[in-house]
């Protein structure tokens, strides 16, 4: 498809969604760059699903203007949603077509010309590690599988811009790595633009920038790295053998305000890796363990807001095995 | 074009998976061929002759027929309530095919699985000594593919409103089987009560239902089993453009209420 001169594969203005009184979306306004990975991170009701719905045509904004390759997200649904692909945060496959089926459905209504068909799905299931598996009904399928099959599909008709909303949500540690392999891996071959939405704070740092959204405002956007230097600097973890004397000499000759945190002290300085070697000949009371800690997006989100993104993401990770439990006992 | 494929691709998907669903297809003409069997066998002793050649066996057949057709037609709206259910949905409607394209490829899926289990009825046709010249055969075709794509576009209408399976189910029991039960499908439509009358005339099963009954009895009709609307007899061609324009009326509904449709 032709595209539109512009910068911005991704651009919003001002938009908003109003549901009764409330606005999931409250004047919003930000831009992607072609080839961008950009993240969107935030709790659980922050916003994040309402603006991927928007940016993907299922929902329409109250007011406001959203741009995907050009293409008005209201005006001109079908030419955006040819050029974006999906991952929803719910899975969206059919279960009871094989894994071969559901990328065939995908690339008919996408408009994949018969003659690359094939090749593609096979292609696309290779590189997912599904072929083997190609003819086996997705309900057969593991998690982990049925999100790596959704990931290809999403990408079976080269969109330009792929939405990843939680994909990783309810996976174990060990496939949310493999996933993040696959996505990383797609964007340096295929130069795809990836818009993802997380609350986890390590995914969030696969991101070129980050956005955190926050009742319906974005209250930050920058690089992972701008938005961890907020915070101030490292965070350096002192073991001694006496901590009162220690914290004396650390207030008395350095200017540093400490905090005791159990048997340890915890301190900020702007540069941790030269603050330790000149530290450790100089400091008089004896040191048993120092460690060095870049801040992390969590430091940074509890900086701007107050609450700590962890304890939102232990809920809703509770709230999913709930869910799955309850699926499973449903079943069985 | 785009379109077209998209219809084909919504429609061959429901194809698919039907085939699959051996339980569903051997169950939705069991319960219809219990009623022939039961009924029939069991009230065509006491009823004797509807009218000459027509015991109450054969007077229910085509009802029958029209009954199952209705049925799965009826239903063909719960794959979109399924599709909601499990997410699938989604994936359909942020495809970049028209949301009238989605509609109709629904619409044609339930209709053309609903002919397939009318063409499976008519099978038993001679177990009910019930016979069907393949003349016949060739018209009932279109005539209940048409009563079928009707009844689909309503089913696809409703669930296209409709966010649960429970609710889906509440809503079929109380539409379903009123229609059904007041299509003629039981009994001869000539001489009912006057409100029992008015809510069977005003009921567009009964006409999907009298047009295959016309067809499969043909000159062994009588005129107690004839439908009067008006006070004009109703004929074949009369009782489709009723079936065809309640169709068209439910489409274009079904087609703009998914139109709108937001996730």
């Amino acid at each position: 498809m032709e595209k539109k001169p512009n910068r911005h594969i991704i651009l919003v203005e001002h938009l908003q969604k109003k549901y009764a009184d409330l606005a999931a979306v409250d004047d919003v306004s930000f831009s992607v760059d072609e080839g961008e990975v950009f993240g969107l991170l935030g709790p659980n009701g922050a916003g994040k699903t309402t603006t991927i719905n928007i940016l993907c045509t299922l929902s329409r904004p109250t007011s406001g203007k959203a741009l995907i390759n050009g293409f008005d997200v209201v005006h001109e649904q079908s030419r955006v949603r040819q050029c974006i692909g999906l991952v929803f945060q719910d899975p969206s496959l059919d279960e009871r077509l094989t894994a071969l089926e559901n990328l065939e459905f995908h690339s008919r209504v996408y408009n994949v010309p018969a003659s690359v068909r094939k090749e593609r799905i096979e292609q696309i299931l290779r590189m997912v590690e599904l072929w083997e598996r190609r003819h086996d009904l997705v309900k057969t399928f593991s998690g982990g599988m049925k999100r790596r099959l959704e990931l290809g599909r999403g990408l079976i008709h080269y969109p330009k811009v792929l939405f990843l909303d939680e994909p990783t949500l309810g996976l174990d540690p060990q496939s949310r790595n493999r996933l993040w392999e696959f996505i990383l891996d797609l964007r340096r071959k295929e130069g795809v633009t990836i818009f993802l939405t997380t609350h986890y704070m390590d995914e969030a740092g696969y991101a070129n920038r980050i956005a955190i959204m926050d009742y319906g405002k974005i209250i930050a956007l920058d690089s992972p790295e701008r938005l961890k230097s907020l915070v101030g600097g490292d965070v350096i973890s002192l073991r001694t053998t006496d901590d009162e004397t220690a914290q004396a000499e650390l207030l008395s000759r350095y200017q540093i305000e400490s905090k005791r945190d159990g048997e340890q002290l915890v301190f900020e300085v702007p540069n941790g890796e030269e603050f330790i070697p000149a530290f450790i000949k100089g400091f008089s009371t004896d040191i048993l363990n120092i460690s060095l800690r870049r801040p992390t997006l969590d430091d940074a989100f509890l900086k701007l807001t107050g609450r700590q993104l962890r304890d939102e993401a232990v809920k809703s990770e509770m709230k999913e095995m709930a869910r799955r439990y309850g699926h499973y006992r449903m079943r069985h | 074009m785009n379109n077209l494929r998209g219809i084909y691709t919504i429609w061959y998907r429901d194809l698919l998976r039907f085939r699959r669903d051996k339980v569903r297809m051997v169950g939705s003409i069991t319960f219809p061929l219990l009623f022939l069997v039961v009924f029939g066998s069991g009230l065509s002793g006491t009823m004797g002759m509807l009218a000459p050649g027509v015991n109450f066996s054969k007077f229910i057949f085509p009802g029958i027929v029209g009954m199952t057709v209705l049925m799965t037609s009826f239903t063909a709206g719960v794959s979109v309530v399924w599709d909601r259910e499990f997410g699938f949905l989604k994936e359909v409607l942020v495809a970049p095919i028209s949301r009238v394209a989605v509609a109709a490829g629904k619409t044609l899926g339930g209709a053309t699985i609903a002919l397939i289990q009318g063409i499976v009825m008519l099978l038993f046709a001679p177990i009910f000594g019930v016979s069907l010249p393949p003349g016949i055969v060739l018209k009932l075709l279109p005539v209940m593919f048409l009563v079928a794509s009707a009844l689909s576009a309503m089913g696809i209408l409703l669930a296209s409103r409709i966010k649960s399976m429970e609710a889906h189910q509440v809503v079929m029991q109380f539409l379903m089987f009123p229609m059904i039960f007041l299509s003629g499908v039981f009994f001869p439509v000539g001489n009912l009560p006057s409100w029992m009358s008015v809510l069977v005339k005003i009921n567009p099963a009964t006409y999907g239902v009298d047009s295959i009954r016309q067809l499969v009895l043909g000159p062994q009709l009588t005129t107690s089993f004839s439908l009067n609307v008006l006070g004009h007899t109703m004929s074949i061609v009369d009782d489709l453009m009723v079936v065809a324009a309640f169709g068209v009326v439910m489409a274009v509904l079904a087609m703009w209420s998914f139109n709108i449709q937001e996730y």
